[in-house]
């Protein structure tokens, strides 16, 4: 009976958040092809300079479980989560910030059926869908080069699309606490930080205890750590941990972001 | 039937500050309603916790017989807003402001085009279809805010401030526009701060002032019961208008001093004025008009509309 009654709303709702995804497809098609691909190019650049770059100076490295891999395998699955984290950030932190305070888009929006929630999760949901195609994009290549299996590649894919929900709605949370563009600098500077240290281009293990444990606990580390498992071995209950990580983040994160939202906007 | 809107004792607070003071209100069905009132009356705050985007702090707010904290969607899902400030999207095509907007409210693509074509061709801005909306006039993107407050098919349509700022011809526009729909028998709920707006539109308003309602009727009622039927505008030398006030004591009904002319209020005016040149006084200017709403709000509150 209250299932019978749930699902009728559900739906609804659903048609709402997708609604909500959905306008960003509209306004690509008009403006936003180039911005669209370049962002697909970042981590390529990464991949090739440093990892296949240095790579022929630093070796191979050996991983937590013991197996060997090269070094651009060792950096491929890091740049893959990195660039997860970035394009969910700068889609929910500079679009989504941009859109609530400047455009009053939110305004219009929250006059029609759809609640607070259903703007940031279908917000969300956009920002995943781009994400996911970056990553499939890096995957094939990864795959390409003998990087990564396929079956391990496929498998990479939803842990990306997690990586990226989490971070989105972080962003979220972070953008609706954001006074004026001036803050977008502290933001690309965590990011950067993140970015170097969180096990990207060198294990954890060669920093003193201290810093290993601070960088243990960082989102961006987790993520690292969940597809390095995936693409280069290694897989097993450290990465139940991540995945268990990431889940509270984007849930918590998502919570918080509506009610802002709410409180914002809804005065 | 049951009303379109019904508030009693509706307040809105902001921290300490009162924007909207205990008001009553109730609009039925196939009325065009208004808020008449100066800058910081209340008006816009009251309009959006009509369109259920903003909580009453306090008193009873009923939207179509439901109410507007528990049953917020499915009030919204039959509410046209356009609000004080366009916030139409930049980064879309006119029609797609409209299909977006469409979308919202779970209507499907292909009826979402089809309304949107049509309500281009109502708001006349079919050739502009494709075009983005940063270069458009202010009336035309007024218009277009309007076109998609009417995309759901609403059966209340919210107003806030609909031709604040828009050149006369523009504005005319509209008001032709927002009467065809009031013809079509939707209802409509409006808020300005121009009298002639109000009485062009409103079949019935009130008069609001710092956060309460000082007066209600239909336009003819409210002229009537404030105002005589004429007034005489008189203006006199800047710096010898104060004398004038007391020798007009006894001509017409009353009289209302502003900075830069008296305004003599009188059933003729005629008479009114023939009386002020009996009396020696030579003033520099005189009109005669009729009683506006403007002139109730002034004998209300002892200040103008606009300022
Ligand atoms: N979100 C807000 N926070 C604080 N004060 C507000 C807010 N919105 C409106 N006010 C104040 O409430 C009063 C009434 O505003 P408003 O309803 O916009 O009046 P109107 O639309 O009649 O010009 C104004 O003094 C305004 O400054
Ligand atoms: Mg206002």
């Amino acid at each position: 009976m209250i299932v019978a009654l749930a699902l009728p709303r559900l739906a609804a709702s659903g048609t709402r958040v997708v609604a909500v995804a959905g306008r960003n497809v509209v306004a690509l098609r008009s403006v936003g092809w180039l911005a669209f691909v370049s962002g697909a190019l970042e981590p390529f650049l990464y991949l090739f300079s440093i990892g296949i770059g240095v790579g022929t100076l630093v070796g191979d490295m050996r991983l937590a479980d013991g197996s060997v891999v090269s070094y651009a395998a060792f950096v491929a699955p890091a740049m893959l989560a990195a660039s997860a984290m970035t394009g969910a950030l700068t889609e929910t932190t500079f679009n989504f910030f941009g859109k609530m305070k400047f455009w009053k888009l939110y305004d219009s929006v929250l006059a029609t059926p759809v609640g607070p929630m259903e703007i940031a999760f279908g917000e969300l949901c956009w920002a995943m869908t781009r994400g996911a195609l970056y990553s499939a994009s890096f995957l094939a290549v990864m795959v390409a080069m003998g990087l990564t299996g396929p079956l391990s590649a496929l498998a990479a894919l939803p842990a990306t699309v997690l990586i990226g929900f989490a971070f989105g709605a972080v962003g979220m949370l972070v953008a609706t606490y954001l006074r004026g563009w001036q803050d977008f600098d502290l933001i690309g500077t965590i990011q950067f930080a993140l970015f170097l240290f969180s096990g990207t281009f060198v294990p954890a293990e060669a920093y003193p205890a201290v810093v290993r444990w601070v960088i243990e606990v960082t989102p961006l580390y987790r993520a690292v750590d969940l597809i390095r498992a995936i693409t280069a071995g290694g897989l097993g209950w450290f990465q139940v941990l991540d995945v268990a990580y990431l889940l509270t983040l984007l849930g918590l994160c998502l919570w918080g972001a509506s009610r802002r939202m709410s409180r914002l906007l809804r005065r | 039937m049951t009303p379109m809107i019904e508030a009693a004792g509706l307040v809105k607070r902001f921290g300490d500050f009162t924007a909207v003071d205990g008001i009553d209100v109730t609009v039925q069905p196939g009325e065009s309603f208004g808020f008449l009132g100066p800058n910081g009356a209340g008006k816009s705050s009251t309009m959006r916790m009509i369109g259920c985007v903003s909580p009453p702090t306090d008193g009873l707010l009923r939207i179509l017989g439901m109410d507007p904290v528990r049953q917020g969607p499915a009030i919204r899902a039959r509410l046209g807003v356009c609000p004080q400030l366009d916030n139409l999207a930049p980064d879309l095509t006119v029609l797609q402001n409209l299909t977006t907007y469409a979308r919202y409210f779970g209507i499907p693509r292909r009826e979402a085009r089809r309304r949107a074509t049509e309500l281009l061709e109502f708001v006349q801005l079919s050739e502009r279809s494709g075009a983005e909306v940063e270069p458009l006039s202010g009336g035309m993107k007024r218009r277009l805010t309007i076109a998609r407050a009417l995309i759901n098919e609403p059966d209340l349509v919210l107003l806030d401030e609909p031709t604040t700022g828009l050149d006369p011809q523009a504005r005319h526009l509209v008001w032709e526009r927002l009467f065809r729909l009031k013809q079509r028998g939707v209802t409509l709920v409006l808020t300005t701060h121009y009298m002639d707006e109000a009485e062009q539109l409103c079949d019935r308003l009130v008069v609001m002032d710092a956060g309460k309602i000082v007066a209600e009727g239909s336009p003819r009622a409210l002229i009537e019961r404030y105002s005589t039927r004429e007034v005489v505008e008189l203006r006199f030398q800047a710096e010898s208008q104060s004398g004038f006030a007391a020798k007009l004591e006894g001509i017409g009904e009353r009289t209302e001093e502003l900075p830069d002319r008296i305004l003599l209020y009188a059933s003729d005016g005629d008479a009114a004025l023939t009386e002020v040149h009996a009396r020696g006084l030579s003033p520099s200017g005189a009109l005669i008009r009729r009683s506006s709403l403007e002139d109730v709000f002034l004998h209300l509150t002892g200040r103008t509309l606009v300022d």
